[in-house]
């Protein structure tokens, strides 16, 4: 449709992208705010994945803390510490290592490095930035549950977290971290780094483990429920997320009375928020979790500095493209999984997503939907078959052929993949669903294709009203890859 | 500790109906067993479940309240309460078929599966009447040929993942795979690999829907056109059950019937599209005669069955009885083996008849053994010796019952076979005797078994031996003869070395149709009816009753007929089904044979190799699908044959040939026996084995069929073996003329092997130059080439390059094939095909040797 503008397709002014604005040019993506920084405290330099400035600021402390403390002891460490897990569910890390079945050796660490949930890229810039500190991580956790592999699997597309991590690991290997005897210990562990092929489903910790075996990359039917009863090859296996990881080196160095300090009771620490979308200063955060609101971090000085030059905020998207919708009125819930799920969507992988009044609802929806019918694994009928119905509807309401039964419809296939009242956010008055929804599908990919097309539609009918009636199509504009940068 | 009593039953509630279920079985199941019929796509109870399709949710509530979940993938627990039909669950299914619909081409006009699709089905009976999807529906080129007979239509398939799961876990052939994803997901194969299984028909069975269709039925019929019936898969000796599907006297279509003790619905290709040989216009439809094969009077003429008979008759007249053999009949139902039994041996008087061609096991031993069923080798524990031919190409359904056992009930498998096979990759221990040692290793193996000393060493036969010893007397040997360049002494010494196997039990894995029926009808030298001794049948025996005479003495064994015959000492060759000179292991000796007996008498469905170069007479005689009888198994299992359509013109059943002979040359003979009722009846009264084989077991037991009594019986009595004595393990009473070299005779042939020399090993492939598979329209090109087959590590021997074109010489012939190199051929020897086309192993060899040595050299 045309080519692009200067502004590559923005109709306003793109964000100061300049160090000046907190940015860090060689950390693209990362804003640099005050504020306890727990596992982003090394991205100020320049050369932060190398092994000499880890070792040289601290790296691998962790872990001889740990090597000085028996397994069980820093099991219990993390316990106290209340580490939440930072893939999305936030399931406690040290309850989670708990259910690992005595006796069916061996066990399994597997790191989900695909982080592909649209609108996060916080795992990224930890592979990228701070290998090192990830490599640490796996290693206490490795000490604590007493493993001898690790599998730290890195989303397809990511080749610059593949190569540092290679490097990184390579550089640990040689300097005695990693492999046999571990810092002089008897303490040995092998880490292997795989990659995926390019699919989102893949973050699903049991479509992970099968991309890992050499299959297709499919959920996993459910019973057994954790794969820590059966994972990997069949063995117990732990899957814990980059995040979570990169918060042990600085838990074992400082305490889990130093890391209660931060953040609030309930959910202790800090944690990335990747946010995207209308904003001034958009990036990725390091924010005390729970304690923080959605207004701070939207409006704040110290965060994104509010909605870009002359245009409000229409809604946004909390937890990434899965996340049903919120708007204005939930500005104030706290970045934090308990609130965000009773009001009706879900904190998730810290992916927010901002849209201003310059957004069409329709046209969002249909782009979100677009993303999970395209990722959808095809395994089961509901999400194969209706995540792709609901975006040809979509689409054919942009093009100016809708029908006015179109809505109902959305609404009936929506049914018919989650089927009951799906998770809306409470607004005008009306009653949240919390999350999360209903599901005839195996895995919530399918499910996560229905959040975008019943919040809009609760929220912006109007909108898809007018387009089907109007008949006039909306052109979909191209925006190259990188022209916003 | 008290060992809590696992529950027999758990009680759930179906619709507010108390349903009894058994403990561990899936909800589906436990409605279905109940008459709550589930939709289903993806479900099949023979494979796990994947729950990919979403048909079958159903609410269901295990204490926390009703929510939707995949009755496939739920089993059942004690107080679960189901609801199939509430609304959630009504919608829900309502919506997963609108998904599987709005993709799905509704072109059932054309469908071959119209009128059987369980979708059509499915939305006929719930369906909306009108669809929501006005978009474009997904698009693929349609068809496309996955393999030589097997065609896949992408738009029709509903992705349940049933074929793709077939080919990877029952039958181990992952060659179609999903591919692409979400909406693009399709079903294909990768490229330059075909789905070349043995068992893709399988695939195009269990389609619930018509997205994979098979060549020989593609638009052939409608299924409310055909008509069915249960019969027994004739092409190999396990009897797989299977429905004959006919139309306008024209049987269309074979598909698996689900025997539970047998091939749980499955068959191999060779078995379901075996028929179209039947159908083949080059089917014999009236007797053939020749005044002689040589000279003028050499082309067949069309005769009547009055003159071909008695021109047989008189043939029969003028001879003396010993004169006469008998060769084949695997082909044949119990009842016609029955009464060319009683016709060869009680009419005729001439103990020359051997169904066996020089490839097979000593029928006294065979009869001998404790025998095992399907299920006992499969018994979840289970330790399972293979001494015989590759499963997977002569037994294909045992194959895939044994792999499954393997792969999922924790059975054990030692084999001991002269080259890889389609199990070897899942064997605990795989033994690979060179050619000739066959009977000294399987004597090691047993010694290290079953000796004082438990075995402890490191070599591969001291484990194979550990596991045999701590299978205590689960063991079942599957017995067969494994490389047809190695005589039979020494596959029948083996065999005997196995029976000192304490409480082993045996599984025969017999070449061809129905041998076992015509072993057990005493088409062998020195037996008759009943498992019973010549020499024991005289004075008091019930047979004496219905048979005018005995044979006066032992005959001969099939090598034995052929020398005789190539002597000039035989008059009248009987081949019942039998083509000795592409099936006997002693082409050349073949050769002599058929020119060597004055008058040869084929009965057949085509005129084979054999008959045309030396029968004066061809009976044509019926197919399996079109004659009434029953089939015995390895297992000895009965169950019935059943005729569907007419056979071509005058073909008779073969039961009736033999009756008419019998009547021509003794009247009254046959008096009585007028079906295969009736002669069933008579051999069930002058046979202790056939006993159990009574008109009413069969009707009650049409699917598994009826086991004859064991020969494992305490006294040995039991089988009517003997009437005095336990069962004879040694060898056979039948005179060999010139016995082979005994299996201790060398000590190990590899020593004397010439520098560029190979141990000759031939073993049969499912699909062969054989007759009935020359004929069938859509297998016929599934012979693979011939190909010798070397270990890598021999190319250094010989100097030329493998893929290239050589001669493969012994020192009795050659034939002409492609150099392969192929690690599951132990080095130092060669493997071929037993038949491929145009290079028929057999003549490489002589009947005579105990080791075939040959050379290959460059073409």
């Amino acid at each position: 449709m045309g080519t692009p503008s200067a502004t590559g397709g923005y109709p306003a002014p793109l964000p100061d992208r300049s160090a000046g604005a907190g940015y860090l040019q060689h950390a693209p993506g990362y804003v640099l705010n005050d504020g306890p920084k727990l596992v982003t405290g090394r991205f100020v330099h320049e050369d932060s994945f190398t092994l000499e400035r880890s070792v040289a600021t601290g790296g691998y402390e962790g872990l001889r803390a740990a090597l000085e403390m028996t397994p069980a002891a820093v099991h219990d460490e993390v316990r106290a510490a209340t580490l939440l897990g930072r893939g999305g569910a936030g399931f406690p890390a040290g309850v989670k290592w708990g259910f690992l079945p005595p006796g069916k050796r061996p066990y399994y660490l597997v790191v989900n490095g695909d982080e592909s949930e649209p609108g996060t890229y916080k795992d990224r810039l930890l592979m990228e930035r701070d290998p090192h500190q990830l490599i640490e991580g796996c290693l206490i956790a490795c000490y604590a549950l007493g493993l001898q592999q690790c599998f730290l699997y890195v989303r397809g597309e990511m080749a610059l977290a593949q190569e540092r991590i290679a490097a990184a690991l390579n550089d640990a290997y040689a300097a005695g971290y990693v492999g046999r005897g571990i810092c002089g210990s008897d303490f040995s562990v092998d880490i292997v780094m795989a990659w995926g092929a390019g699919a989102y489903i893949v973050g699903e910790e049991t479509a992970l483990i099968e991309s890992l075996e050499g299959r297709r990359g499919m959920p996993r039917l459910k019973p057994p429920y954790f794969p820590a009863a059966v994972g990997l090859y069949g063995q117990p296996t732990i899957v814990n997320n980059v995040e979570t990881l990169s918060n042990l080196p600085w838990l074992m160095v400082n305490g889990s009375d130093a890391y209660k300090g931060h953040g609030s009771e309930s959910s202790p620490g800090t944690r990335m928020f990747a946010v995207s979308g209308h904003l001034r200063r958009p990036g990725v955060y390091e924010v005390e979790h729970g304690v923080t609101t959605f207004r701070e971090l939207i409006y704040g000085d110290n965060f994104c500095r509010g909605i870009r030059e002359g245009h409000e905020l229409k809604m946004f998207i909390p937890g990434g493209g899965s996340a049903p919708w919120f708007f204005e009125d939930h500005l104030d819930l706290p970045l934090e999984a308990r609130p965000v799920g009773a009001a009706g969507s879900m904190l998730g992988s810290g992916a927010i997503v901002i849209m201003d009044d310059t957004t069409d609802a329709v046209r969002a929806a249909w782009r979100v939907v677009k993303f999970f019918a395209r990722e959808s694994c095809g395994k089961c009928t509901p999400c194969r078959e209706g995540t792709t119905w609901l975006e040809q509807i979509l689409r054919r309401i942009l093009d100016g052929e809708g029908r006015p039964s179109d809505i109902d419809l959305l609404l009936d296939i929506g049914d018919n993949i989650s089927p009951g009242p799906y998770p809306v956010a409470a607004h005008d008055g009306s009653e949240a669903v919390p999350f999360p929804p209903r599901q005839t599908t195996i895995c919530p990919l399918g499910p996560s294709a229905v959040a975008p097309v019943v919040s809009t539609i609760r929220r912006f009918r109007h909108e898809y009203e007018a387009k089907i009636t109007r008949r006039d199509p909306i052109p979909i504009e191209v925006v190259p890859v990188g022209a916003s940068q | 500790m008290t060992a809590v009593e696992p529950r027999a039953t758990v009680e759930i509630t179906v619709d507010g109906v108390a349903v009894e279920a058994r403990p561990g079985e899936m909800l589906i199941a436990a409605c279905e067993r109940s008459g709550t019929y589930i939709p289903r796509f993806c479900y099949h109870p023979r494979m796990s479940p994947v729950g990919m399709c979403r048909m079958c949710l159903v609410e269901v509530d295990t204490g926390r309240g009703f929510g939707l979940q995949p009755s496939c993938m739920v089993p059942v627990s004690e107080g679960m309460k189901v609801s199939t039909d509430s609304d959630a669950a009504k919608k829900a299914q309502d919506g997963v078929l609108e998904f599987l619909l709005i993709n799905h081409p509704l072109d059932c006009p054309v469908c071959d599966k119209g009128g059987e699709c369980p979708l059509q089905d499915q939305t006929m009976a719930y369906g909306p009447g009108e669809t929501r999807f006005v978009e474009e529906k997904r698009h693929f080129p349609k068809p496309i040929a996955i393999s030589e007979t097997v065609f896949l239509d992408r738009e029709r398939c509903i992705l349940c993942d049933r074929c793709t799961r077939f080919a990877d876990e029952v039958a181990g052939d992952a060659l179609i795979h999903f591919m692409g994803r979400g909406n693009h997901t399709e079903v294909n194969t990768f490229t330059d690999e075909p789905f070349a299984s043995y068992f893709s028909g399988n695939t195009v069975q269990i389609c619930p829907v018509g997205a994979l269709t098979a060549a020989p039925y593609r638009f052939k019929a409608r299924p409310w056109d055909l008509t069915e019936t249960l019969s027994t898969a004739w092409v190999d000796s396990l009897g797989s059950r299977v429905a004959v599907q006919a139309s306008r006297n024209r049987v269309l279509r074979v598909l698996g019937a689900d025997a539970d003790a047998v091939n749980w619905g499955w068959l191999s290709d060779k078995e379901r599209f075996g028929f179209e040989a039947l159908n083949s216009a080059e089917r014999l439809s009236a007797p053939m005669i020749r005044d002689a094969v040589d000279g003028d009077s050499r082309e067949f003429r069309q005769a009547g069955w009055g003159e071909a008979l008695e021109a047989v008759a008189d043939a029969l007249r003028a001879t003396s009885p010993e004169r006469v053999a008998v060769l084949g009949g695997a082909r044949l139902a119990n009842e016609a083996q029955y009464m060319w039994a009683k016709l060869a041996k009680g009419v005729v008087g001439t103990d020359n008849v051997d169904a066996q061609l020089g490839d097979g096991l000593d029928p006294h031993l065979v009869l001998g053994l404790p025998r095992a069923t399907i299920d006992d080798a499969c018994r979840p524990g289970a330790t399972v010796l293979l001494v015989g031919p590759d499963p997977k190409e002569e037994l294909p359904t045992l194959y895939l019952r044994l792999r499954h056992a393997i792969v999922n009930d924790g059975v054990k498998l030692v084999e001991v076979t002269p080259h890889a096979t389609g199990l070897s990759h899942l064997a605990a221990h795989s033994l690979r005797p060179s050619p000739g040692t066959t009977a000294r290793l399987v004597a090691e193996l047993v010694d290290a078994a079953t000796g004082p000393v438990p075995p402890g060493g490191p070599s591969e036969i001291e484990a194979a031996a550990r596991s045999l010893r701590e299978a205590g007397d689960g063991v079942v040997v599957v017995l067969g003869r494994m490389s047809l360049a190695e005589p039979a002494d020494i596959a029948d010494a083996a065999a005997r070395e196995l029976s000192r196997l304490p409480s082993a039990r045996f599984l025969p894995a017999l070449r061809r149709g129905n041998l076992m029926g015509a072993l057990e009808a005493g088409l062998a030298p020195g037996l008759v009816p009943g498992r019973t001794q010549l020499e024991d049948a005289g004075e008091g025996a019930p047979l004496v009753e219905s048979w005018p005479r005995l044979p006066d003495s032992l005959g001969l064994d099939a090598t034995s007929v052929l020398r005789a015959a190539a002597r000039g000492d035989i008059d009248v060759l009987v081949l019942l089904g039998a083509d000795p000179l592409n099936d006997f292991v002693d082409r050349d000796l073949a050769y002599r044979g058929l020119r060597g007996a004055a008058c040869v008498v084929a009965v057949d469905l085509f005129v084979n190799d054999s008959a045309s170069l030396a029968a004066r007479a061809v009976l044509a005689a019926a197919g399996p699908t079109e004659c009434d009888g029953t089939f015995t198994n390895v297992e000895g299992r009965v169950s019935i044959m059943s005729r569907k359509v007419t056979p071509p013109g005058t073909a008779r059943a073969d039961w009736m040939i033999a009756a008419d002979l019998c009547e021509r040359l003794e009247p009254g003979s046959t008096r009585g026996l007028d079906s295969p009722q009736a002669i069933r009846a008579e051999l069930a009264q002058i046979s202790r084995a056939h006993a159990p084989i009574t008109e009413d077991a069969l009707t009650q037991n049409p699917m598994e069929g009826v086991l004859l009594a064991s020969p494992s019986g305490a006294t040995g009595e039991a089988g009517g073996w003997r009437r005095s004595g336990r069962p004879t393990m040694g060898r056979s009473p039948v005179d060999r003329t010139e016995p082979a070299t005994g299996p201790a005779g060398r000590e190990d042939p590899l020593e004397e092997l010439p520098e560029d020399g190979f141990l000759l090993v031939a073993t049969r492939t499912m699909y062969d130059d054989g007759v009935m598979l020359r004929h069938c329209g859509s297998s016929r090109g599934l012979a693979p080439a011939a190909t010798a087959r070397i270990n890598p590590a021999d190319t250094d021997r010989i100097d030329i390059d493998v893929g290239t074109a050589v001669r493969v010489v012994s020192d009795f012939g050659h034939i002409e094939a492609t150099l392969a190199t192929d690690a599951g051929v132990p080095a130092g020897s060669l493997r071929v095909d037993w038949l491929a086309p145009g290079a028929p192993a057999n003549a490489l060899i002589a009947a005579a040797t105990d080791v075939t040595v040959v050379s290959v050299e460059a073409r």
